[in-house]
């Protein structure tokens, strides 16, 4: 035995270094047909690792102090030696991460990958996804910007339209009777905490995707399929080793991704207002509202809902339920689905089509967000928010309704 | 070891009791950390009373002193503006300031205030915190013909007069917050204390 065979087997002996590389990558079998869209998980842990790296070091030149927050970003700009590039490559990843995972949970509607045995798999995203926007708000309000303060106060008085406990639950989440010193402290030690419990998460999907293994294109479950391809005779005849084969294309993709992200961090890091909302660039000041304020583009689907539904015997809180409950219910969704079918190449044009209709809603929603109200928009997004909901509660019965085509047994090239 | 002569009943409620003993310590625990989001002391001392010079203030114009962290806007109402408020009452939510809590008895009248001319009024919106926008001006395209002057949130679309009384119809439940307050002299107030009177 060669001494680098010794060393690995003298570690094997104390831990499971050769059985994990095995199980999960070069003899984890994955459908041999995967696409464009599984791109989007690699890509998904290589924004993570993205932020937490740049997080880390913009923390080094960052001050969270309501006075000192700030001219601490503009002195990353400005003084730190890349300190722009750092910056900037952080706050375009936060746009990147939604993008990334808006579409690997697309990829998830379209091929049925929430269906069982998946629902735990599923369920595991959606928190990594809500934790993802609890990070994402923290952050926001750290550069300390007009857009950061009036954003925070309108979403933490989310929480004191409760009925009953709301106006103290708001001041314990401030930590003072308005957004302030207090508030951008905790926000940042919790801002710097909540990426690693992401990463753990994000650990506990994966431990749960090669449990049940991997969907595909076809919906197809490779593991009830024949038996034996060209590196094992037990190993489904539909798989293929993730490494090399998807950690190679996974490498194609990455490059894909980056030439785009570099494209946006060095040509429109701000992307027109979209990434970084302009009155962010006025430090914050308690005493004004901003002419229009509106969230990051990834959470107006969501803030377009809070705003359609009206307020009930003079309380906000229906839309603030309103709200939760759009994100909440994604939840259920693998129990929505009665299709005979998981993926979309076998369901009817009924499904098709609400499907279709369910993404050019939530982008309308999204639009509406960005916009003031006004009684044509407030009615737009009163119809939008009646079919997301729609969507959801009415799956048991179209999906049922609809008509598929027969499923193969073996995944198609 | 062998299994012989456990006492399995006794031994389950050992186990209970234990977890039980730990669910509690644990409990007490938290407890420091829950409670240390709360404001701290120097939060909740920071409120003190803030005074004003309102010599300067011009008919029609407003201005923001911040206390407690919060806009407390002054503004120096017209003569029409005063006479203008009677004629609201009927599109409003709330128009003779039922809600108790929004303002100190003293300004439970038909213009919020001490002094007719003088609105002091908390300048957070009462739907979600943001502040809105002083809109003196009467019937502008954006806010319709019926419009007397009053505040108008960029953040939700909520309307109010310049007594801070909130329209029907719009997201913010309640009329403004207006702060205790009294007068030092005609052109001087202080807020955040009214003497204890009330």
């Amino acid at each position: 035995m060669s001494m680098m065979q010794n060393l690995v087997q003298w570690i094997d002996d104390r831990y499971p270094m050769t059985k994990v590389w095995n199980e999960h990558l070069a003899q984890y079998y994955a459908p041999k047909n995967f696409n464009f869209w599984y791109f989007m998980g690699s890509l998904g842990m290589l924004v993570l690792v993205n932020q937490i790296l740049t997080g880390v070091w913009l923390a080094m030149s960052y001050k969270p102090d309501a006075e000192l927050a700030f001219g601490s970003v503009e002195y990353i700009m400005r003084d730190v030696d890349w300190g722009w590039l750092i910056r900037y490559m952080h706050s375009t990843g936060a746009s990147a991460f939604f993008i990334v995972i808006y579409l690997h949970m697309f990829r998830g509607l379209m091929y049925g990958s929430y269906r069982k045995p998946r629902e735990l798999l599923w369920i595991i995203g959606v928190i990594i996804y809500l934790v993802m926007m609890a990070t994402a708000f923290m952050g926001y309000l750290l550069p300390w910007g007009q857009m950061s303060y009036w954003g925070a106060q309108v979403i933490v008085n989310l929480f004191s339209a409760v009925p009953v406990i709301g106006p103290d639950l708001g001041v314990w989440i401030r930590g003072d009777y308005v957004i302030s010193d207090a508030t951008l402290n905790r926000f940042f030690a919790l801002h710097f905490l909540l990426p690693f419990l992401l990463a753990a998460l994000v650990f506990v999907h994966i431990v749960a995707l090669h449990k049940v293994g991997s969907n595909n294109p076809d919906g197809v479950e490779i593991k009830k399929g024949p038996k034996g391809n060209k590196w094992s005779d037990k190993a489904p005849a539909d798989g293929i080793p993730f490494h090399p084969y998807y950690s190679v294309k996974d490498i194609a993709g990455v490059a894909g991704f980056l030439f785009l992200f570099a494209a946006a961090v060095f040509y429109a890091p701000e992307m027109g207002g979209y990434f970084i909302e302009h009155p962010n660039f006025e430090p914050a000041n308690p005493l004004k509202t901003p002419e229009h304020i509106a969230p990051v583009w990834y959470f107006t689907p969501f803030y377009a809902i809070l705003r359609a539904v009206p307020s009930i015997a003079g309380s906000a809180f229906p839309g603030v339920v309103a709200m939760f409950a759009s994100i909440l219910i994604m939840f259920f969704l693998p129990w929505l689905d009665r299709s005979p079918v998981k993926s979309i190449r076998y369901k009817g044009t009924l499904y098709k089509v609400i499907l279709g209709l369910f993404v050019v809603d939530f982008i309308v929603l999204g639009y509406l967000g960005v916009q003031p109200t006004t009684d044509l928009y407030k009615l737009m997004a009163q119809v939008g928010t009646i079919y997301y909901f729609a969507f959801f509660l009415l799956m048991p019965i179209y999906s049922k309704m609809d008509k598929t085509k027969p499923a193969p047994e073996r995944v198609t090239q | 070891m062998s299994a012989e002569g456990v006492d399995l009943k006794k031994r389950r409620m050992l186990t209970l009791a234990t977890s039980a003993v730990g669910a509690i310590g644990a409990g007490y625990v938290i407890y420091p950390f829950l409670a240390a989001w709360a404001p701290s002391e120097k939060a909740k001392a920071a409120g003190a009373p803030v005074e004003a010079d309102i010599g300067k203030l011009e008919p029609g114009q407003l201005m923001r002193v911040k206390w407690r962290g919060k806009p407390v806007w002054i503004v120096n109402r017209t003569e029409q503006n005063v006479k203008d408020l009677a004629t609201l009452d009927s599109i409003l939510l709330d128009p003779a300031s039922g809600d108790t809590g929004q303002q100190p008895d003293y300004c439970k009248n038909p213009t919020r205030s001490i002094k007719e001319k003088y609105l002091v009024a908390v300048g957070i919106c009462t739907h979600l915190g943001c502040s809105p926008t002083y809109r003196p001006e009467v019937a502008p395209a954006d806010l319709g013909a019926d419009w007397k002057g009053g505040f108008f949130c960029p953040c939700h679309g909520s309307r109010f007069d310049l007594a801070g009384r909130v329209y029907a119809g719009v997201p913010a439940p309640k009329n403004l917050e207006i702060p205790p307050y009294q007068y030092l002299s005609d052109s001087r107030i202080v807020i955040g204390t009214d003497g204890g009177e009330a």
